[in-house]
């Protein structure tokens, strides 16, 4: 049951990229090209997006358990910290060269268009680059778990 | 700033943004958790984490999208301009930085906006201004 809401949630949230463009890298890129010919759509995403978010986890906070009754498992991390910000901006220059963040690019897949397929072999090769750093940082037996494993927005 | 009013898309992107701000919700209320893409993805690659399939589960949904979409609304717009050199350099430090970050721009921004975490909109800051000077680098001054 609980695989089966991730599966509809992972669906709804596809299909609203695809509704919103956001999907399409060029839109990305015309959103992040502020001196050129600006397309603002993805702002309004945002917009639309938080808009019916902030409803949805005032809700969840209310809640000692999901639905199901499972343990309601939402980010606690409040540090602001260099890894935040470093890490953030090494984002933001990837996204900035190819127009693709995560979540359009595995949804792009679906498409089986070949440079989606490329995008993401190479988003996971570095993912398993930062588990790796990750894992030779945490070699000292004394770590249970990296801590960076905890928690993930 | 001239805004290109032919490719402003407002009512789509709004609409699209409320579904996945819906996705959202959903996946909190019934999952208990953040739509935080680059840490569901980053979490499979933890072979020790007993939670793999609701991971997979998602993920596949995500994949399907383009289907089910197709079936009602036609081919989706998909234009990737940038050359495969260009795609495999900007795909690793993407997969690096949201997992050195904790987030990208559903977990940090969708999700992290909407539970009004500091911590979120100062990564989802970082992310846009990066992403807007590296638009700015490559578009204006490198060529």
């Amino acid at each position: 049951m609980y695989a089966f809401f991730a599966f509809v949630a992972g669906l709804v949230f596809g299909i609203g990229l695809l509704v919103s463009g956001m999907i399409n890298p060029v839109k990305v890129l015309g959103f992040l090209d502020l001196a050129g010919p600006w397309d603002p759509s993805l702002a309004l995403v945002m917009v639309g997006a938080v808009a019916i978010g902030i409803i949805g986890f005032v809700m969840a906070g209310r809640r000692a358990t999901t639905v199901l009754g499972t343990p309601m498992l939402l980010p606690t991390a409040r540090t602001i910290d260099k890894r935040l910000i470093v890490g953030g901006a090494v984002f933001g220059v990837g996204w900035g060269l190819a127009g693709f963040c995560p979540g359009p690019a595995l949804a792009a897949l679906g498409t089986g268009h070949l440079k989606a397929i490329v995008f993401v072999a190479a988003m996971v090769t570095g993912m398993l680059v930062f588990e790796w750093i990750e894992g030779t940082k945490a070699r000292s037996p004394a770590r249970l778990e990296p801590a960076a494993g905890g928690s993930s927005e | 700033m001239n805004i290109d009013w032919t490719a402003f898309t407002p009512w789509s992107a709004l609409a699209g943004g409320a579904i996945i701000g819906f996705a959202a919700m959903l996946f909190a209320l019934f999952n208990g958790r953040v739509t935080g893409i680059s840490g569901i993805v980053g979490g499979l690659l933890r072979p020790s984490l007993p939670d793999a399939p609701w991971r997979a589960a998602f993920l596949a949904g995500l994949i399907v999208a383009p289907i089910v979409y197709r079936l009602f609304a036609g081919p989706p717009n998909l234009t990737i301009d940038a050359n495969y050199p260009t795609l495999v350099l900007a795909g690793i430090l993407v997969g690096l930085g949201t997992r050195y970050g904790s987030g990208c721009t559903s977990g940090h921004g969708v999700c992290g906006l909407s539970r009004l975490s500091l911590r979120s909109l100062v990564a989802t800051l970082a992310f846009m201004a990066a992403g807007f000077a590296t638009v700015f680098a490559t578009r204006h001054i490198l060529t």
